[in-house]
């Protein structure tokens, strides 16, 4: 990214990143972006009753260039898919991304062909909220919440390590096709024959 | 007459009409945004001070107890059945009277079933309340609780412990048997106000077994907690 990227590691960088992660939180300007009935929630958070300029979003920008934060607000249908990409790559580094609603998040009710099922299978998430809408107090919630997360991010050095650690966690991962289908409770084992060993079980994302 | 209406914008008075207001107007709309300033402001401080929700918002789920702490959860898995949105899991299993030492597993609701597994997906549920709407019970209930918010989706999907309504007083926690001398139909009707000695007795004896069983095979309890860390998300 900028300069604060090629600072050696150490005291000083530290310190830079304490004190960018409070410019970038304390200024974080949101993309003019909305999809469906989320985006009048989103809307309703920038007016005076919520008041989104408490939290240094003064404005929506009009240009995803100068946006730093993206709020996918509402269901991402398969063909708006490349676009919501699309203004994700306009959005200069450093950007976050909070996906608004049970849509954005997974699909939510729109479990069918034209709803992608879940934003994160586009773009990078930082932040999911559910809600159906999330009332504008959720949403703040949430902007809050990166906001903590922004605030302690990593620069530089520190950044390539979490990543590579991030990474490194996600290969070590089992994957889903592999968990077990549900969980015991307590130290409880069923003596019904319906336990999660149950044939109809095994291997099997019930939740999915 | 409507044609006269029509020209009349169009003709000499309209002109005079504007250069009515005089020399202040342009500056007149200041006025507004000045005395704004000595106005109410109307802004809900939200982190610190919140507006309270209406008393029925549909807030997060909650899974009620009997005033003993038996579970009202049947596992009947109505709820699950009624949701638009596929967004619960219940999977129920048979309540045991046999005793601990002969292999029962305890009871946990009044009755015949209890949810063993419950889970809710946040990331799913649209907080329509079809599913209090099916509960025969009133086991699920919702609260008007509304800060969910995680980085990650699996932290979203909310399993029974999470989904328990905590334990009042009176309360103890299952597995344990019912009033001595009551039925189903008993705590329906109000019949229990909370536990008894017996239960107490009960529920401290069991905690007393899992304590020495956990000593004694914890590798196999340190194994069923993981699976229930491995919890999957999609």
């Amino acid at each position: 990214m900028g300069i604060e990227d090629k600072l050696p590691s150490g005291l000083l960088l530290t310190t830079v990143e304490q004190i960018a992660g409070l410019g970038r939180k304390a200024s974080m300007w949101p993309a003019t972006f909305g999809l469906a009935c989320c985006a009048i929630e989103m809307m309703a958070v920038g007016t005076p009753d919520y008041d989104l300029a408490r939290f240094g979003m003064e404005r929506f920008a009009a240009t995803p260039r100068q946006a730093d934060l993206m709020i996918v607000a509402g269901r991402v249908s398969q063909k708006m898919a490349p676009v919501v990409r699309q203004v994700y790559d306009q959005m200069a580094e450093p950007k976050w991304v909070i996906s608004m609603g049970v849509c954005a998040s997974s699909g939510g009710m729109f479990n069918n062909y034209a709803i992608v099922q879940g934003v994160d299978h586009i773009i990078p998430v930082d932040i999911y909220l559910p809600g159906c809408p999330p009332r504008p107090q959720m949403l703040l919630n949430a902007i809050i919440t990166l906001h903590q997360q922004v605030r302690h991010a990593p620069l530089g050095v520190n950044r390539a390590k979490a990543v590579a650690a991030a990474e490194a966690a996600a290969l070590e991962a089992t994957p889903t096709s592999l968990m077990p289908a549900t969980h015991v409770h307590g130290h409880h084992e069923l003596t019904s024959g319906q336990g999660p060993d149950h044939p109809s079980f095994v291997g099997r994302n019930l939740l999915a | 007459m409507s044609d006269s209406r029509e020209l009349e914008p169009q003709g000499g008075h309209s002109g005079e009409r504007e250069s009515e207001p005089g020399l202040l107007a342009s500056v007149a709309g200041f006025g507004v945004t000045f005395s704004t300033m000595f106005k109410k402001v109307y802004t809900e401080e939200y982190p610190e001070e919140k507006r309270p929700t209406q008393p029925r918002f549909h807030g997060r789920h909650q899974l009620n107890r009997h005033p003993d702490g038996l579970e009202k959860c049947v596992g009947c898995e109505l709820c699950a059945w009624a949701c638009p949105a596929d967004a619960i899991f219940v999977q129920g299993a048979d309540n045991d009277d046999t005793p601990i030492e002969l292999g029962g597993t305890g009871r946990f609701s009044p009755g015949e079933r209890y949810g063993r597994v419950y889970q809710i997906n946040y990331l799913r549920c649209i907080f329509c309340g079809l599913c209090i709407e099916a509960c025969p019970t009133r086991a699920l209930t919702m609260t008007n609780f509304y800060e969910l918010v995680d980085d990650n989706r699996t932290d979203l999907i909310y399993t029974k412990d999470q989904l328990l309504a905590p334990l009042q007083e009176g309360m103890l926690p299952p597995p344990f048997p019912m009033v001595d001398g009551l039925e189903e139909r008993d705590y329906y009707q109000g019949k229990v106000s909370s536990a008894t000695d017996e239960q107490r007795a009960y529920v401290e004896d069991y905690a007393a077994r899992a304590e020495s069983s956990d000593t004694s095979g914890s590798d196999a309890s340190a194994s069923a907690q993981s699976t229930v860390d491995e919890e999957v998300a999609r």
